[in-house]
């Protein structure tokens, strides 16, 4: 059923004329063009596809178009501003929190929704709160040290 | 293999345009003799062409999947030329505009592609300086270079950069490996840790993966699957599915395929497509499979001996027999093997994430009945492999479907796809009989690998009474041992190889009472390997001890080499024994692997390594019945989370005598082994077959505190 969807997508706002039951994700890639959001499950087990909407880490592969109607969402295009990276992207830059880089946009995202959620978080909650996004090539311990960098406020607030 | 053909050497020069361009032709040298196989059976093996610009560009049939060597990889040519990192660039993967290329796997990249680069990256320099020469009218030896900038040394005035001496020019120089090499001593940009060249893009959701790549009306296609490998298709019913709006069916020579403009809509049509499968009477399980790897296997075939094995065993106060056990493990790669084909005037053009762009041009080129020029792989950044991404049945589908749609057409594995048809590490089995004398030396070492090969399998003890027999490749082809793929998975074997060899070694030293580091040492007179395991013990502050404490908490070691690297590891872990979890805590590594190109890259790969390792010690085993494969995505099938993750500590064991050696395996072959031994040091219990899950933990701990049954 074609409907009307309108929100907010990295500060813009988006109006969509599509099925309201067709995945986030796939609209994203698809319609919206923005493939930094990944596939890597299509069951929400590996956190590979994760956006943030409302402020909250979602799995973009489980989700309805229709369910971010009138929401903010930020995806990883859209953290960086003006050519600058986000102090959580540029941390994993110089901690080396990716090999792959496949499951990176979605560890940034959990973590950018982690710290606003949290903005100083521990070393446990952190490690909780990223538990359910999984990285094949393990770079866990540098993807922590990178939260943890930004959340002790290191390479500029968050 | 005879017909790799590499680029024509004036098409390319049309491709790349002015400037210098250097090739590199490396015959079966003493460098490439070193490995079993010919790797590179092309007479051209590299290019780099310095633009106009000043910039070079280095072209190379190897792809980046994370191990971080579009990074290294420049650095041995900014190392080797002079210039500033920022100023190459590179090209990975493309069939069209690199030299042939076997594949990105087996750690060969830094140890057998280096010295080749680098060769190329030196020649370019010498032709830079003859034609600084030649234009400032001062001899070569008075020139100095730095930046990409020819100077006159003591007058930096006099200077003339890379970019203008590339000017107007179309110079082509072919060299072999004989050039000279700057030597460890006077590195400068290798041995260094720069930001990697891929990390903005891998930050921002720039970086394209083959999943990315959108051609004008393009079509995803869902691909019918069966049920269980070796299934039969008894009945086929795609009306349905093509009734719905934009569908494509694709019912051809075995291919049936829903393709739609939208990924959604093609798997809704795959879902209506009625299809009824015959699927046969499940021979075995994960449960059973070893029994039958033993009774297919075979004898198979000593491949080391020494001494005298039978006499040794005759002779020994108490030969320790014991079997190891190892399941399926899935590579489980988080981007599924995914690829995008397109026709254009007879000529398809395929973007695919995989490990070998050149094989899969080759086997594609064949399958559709084309001339190998008229196809192109084109490999953008891959998101992981680990050996998985070898196998490219993707990239068949997308060609196929290309041709037969007209159409670009994007196949794309869903997770359960991605188990289904993953090329696993075999399941594998060891039988071992070892004994060791009064002065804590072995005596015997009666070994028998069954389907994981002998990677890994090479005694690194001296024992004067060795027998090492294998039965049963680990690639498994034609050998009736395996009901689905398998294929190399980092380290192909090696795991197995070390989980058993390291875990029967600690046996020993508990049994005779003596430290297993002690024991370990009293035994190896391998220079390297001592370093290694001294280093590691030393950074650890290994005291010693004999194993079991027995009080839960434990401590374990292991050692391994493996593409040329040495690395010794050891394990902190505590068990729960009422859950009979492990957590690993702590993690020591050592390894020597040569001239480190890049220190942070190869802590990189060790951290990897160590973490991927937790996840076939502690918890991944693919779980079947026959041909049906039970694990179909990450809810079951568990890979390692943060949670898991030790504190891992890595060491480099420097030694800048030797050329660069592999570095994404060598850390994780010890893992089943350093684990192991840690469990048994906190429980007292010997776990002798991988993953040590928790109900198996469980099990046995509950079983060894059952009080002993009473003699009858």
């Amino acid at each position: 059923m074609t409907k009307t969807i309108r929100f907010c997508l990295n500060g813009k706002p988006t109006t969509l004329e599509t099925d309201g039951e067709r995945t986030l994700l796939w609209v994203l890639r698809g319609d919206l063009g923005l493939t930094g959001t990944k596939f890597g499950c299509g069951e929400g087990t590996c956190g590979a596809c994760t956006v943030v909407v409302n402020g909250q880490a979602v799995r973009s592969c489980t989700v309805p178009v229709s369910s971010v109607d009138g929401a903010e969402v930020i995806t990883i295009e859209g953290l960086a501003r003006d050519g600058t990276l986000h102090p959580l992207q540029q941390a994993f830059v110089e901690h080396g929190g990716f090999q792959c880089g496949y499951c990176t946009p979605g560890m940034v995202m959990n973590a950018y929704a982690l710290l606003r959620a949290n903005p100083k978080p521990s070393r446990e909650a952190i490690v909780k709160g990223m538990e359910d996004n999984l990285c094949r090539c393990g770079a866990h311990q540098r993807i922590i040290a990178a939260i943890e960098d930004v959340a002790r406020g290191k390479g500029g607030a968050s | 293999m005879t017909e790799h053909r590499g680029i024509d050497r004036r098409e390319f020069v049309k491709i790349v345009g002015g400037g210098v361009v250097v090739l590199v032709s490396v015959g079966p040298s003493a460098l490439l003799a070193q490995d079993r196989r010919r790797v590179y059976p092309e007479d051209l093996n590299a290019y780099l062409r310095i633009g106009e610009d000043g910039r070079v560009t280095v072209f190379t049939g190897k792809i980046e999947m994370g191990q971080g060597v579009m990074t290294s990889q420049a650095q041995m040519v900014a190392e080797e030329l002079r210039v500033a990192l920022s100023a190459v660039e590179m090209v990975m993967g493309d069939t069209d505009r690199c030299p042939w290329d076997m594949g990105t796997f087996g750690s060969l990249t830094t140890r057998m592609f280096g010295p080749v680069l680098r060769a190329a990256a030196a020649e370019a320099r010498a032709v830079m300086l003859r034609l600084a020469s030649e234009k400032l009218g001062v001899p070569r030896s008075k020139l100095v270079v730095a930046d990409g900038v020819v100077s006159v040394a003591g007058d930096p005035s006099k200077r003339v950069t890379y970019g203008d001496l590339a000017k107007g020019r179309r110079i082509l120089r072919t060299v072999d490996d004989k050039a000279v090499l700057r030597k460890a001593s006077e590195l400068t940009v290798m041995g260094t840790s720069p930001q990697r060249l891929d990390a903005h893009g891998k930050v921002t959701g720039g970086a394209q993966y083959a999943g990315d790549i959108r051609r004008p009306g393009m079509l995803y296609a869902c691909v019918l699957r069966p049920p269980a490998h070796g299934a039969k298709l008894t009945r086929l019913d795609t009306g349905a599915a093509a009734k719905l709006p934009g569908v494509t069916i694709v019912d051809q020579d075995g291919l049936v395929a829903a393709l739609h403009a939208d990924p959604e809509a093609a798997a809704k049509a795959l879902a209506r497509i009625d299809a009824s499968w015959e699927t046969p009477k499940p021979p075995f399980d994960s449960e059973t499979v070893f029994e039958h790897l033993v009774k297919v296997a075979g004898p198979g075939e000593v491949v080391s001996a020494k001494g005298d094995v039978a006499a040794a065993r005759k002779t020994a106060a108490r030969v320790f027999e014991s079997i190891y056990h190892k399941g399926y493990v899935a590579h489980a790669p988080i981007e599924p093997h995914t690829a995008v084909a397109e026709f254009k005037d007879g000529k398809v053009t395929i973007w695919a994430s995989t490990q070998t762009p050149f094989p899969t041009r080759d086997r594609i080129a064949g399958e559709l009945g084309l001339a190998t020029e008229n196809v192109r792989v084109i490999t953008p950044f891959v998101g992981g492999g680990f050996g998985g991404k070898s196998a490219g049945l993707q990239a068949s589908e997308a060609a196929r479907l290309a041709k037969i749609t007209g159409k670009p057409v994007q196949v794309r594995f869903s997770r359960g796809e991605e188990f289904f048809y993953d090329t696993f590490d075999p399941a594998a089995v060891v039988e071992l009989a070892t004994a060791l004398d009064g002065a804590g030396k072995i005596t015997l070492w009666d070994y028998h690998v069954i389907a994981a090969g002998d990677r890994g399998a090479e005694l690194f003890y001296d024992t004067p009474n060795v027998s090492i027999r294998v039965s049963g490749a680990w690639r498994g082809e034609g050998t009736g041992l395996h009901l689905f793929g398998v294929g190399p998975w980092r380290a192909p074997g090696a795991n197995m190889n070390i989980f058993a060899k390291e875990s029967q070694v600690d046996i020993m030293a508990s049994a005779a009472r003596i430290d297993p580091v002690e024991l370990r040492l009293r035994n190896m007179t391998d220079e390297r390997m001592r370093r290694v395991l001294q280093a590691a013990a030393e950074a650890y502050g290994w005291k010693p001890r004999v194993a079991p404490a027995a009080t839960g908490r434990g401590r374990g070691v292991a050692c391994g080499i493996d593409a040329g690297s040495y690395v010794a590891l050891i394990a902190d872990v505590t068990v729960d024994r009422e859950k009979g979890t492990v957590k690993v805590e702590r993690v020591v590594a050592a390894q020597e692997m040569g001239v480190v190109a890049n220190p942070e890259g190869a802590k990189m790969q060790m951290e990897g390594c160590i973490t991927q390792g937790l996840g076939y010690a502690l918890a991944e085993e693919l779980r079947f019945r026959g041909g049906e494969i039970l694990d179909r995505n990450f809810d079951t099938y568990q890979l390692p989370r943060f949670s898991w993750v030790p504190r891992i500590e890595t060491v480099l064991v420097r030694n800048d005598d030797l050329a660069p050696q592999g570095g994404g395996e060598p850390a994780i072959v010890p893992m089943g082994a350093v684990i192991a031994n840690a469990v048994f040091d906190a429980t007292g219990v010997r776990f002798f077959r991988l993953p040590m899950t928790a109900d198996r933990v469980r099990a046995a701990l509950a079983k060894a505190q059952e009080p002993a049954p009473k003699p009858a």
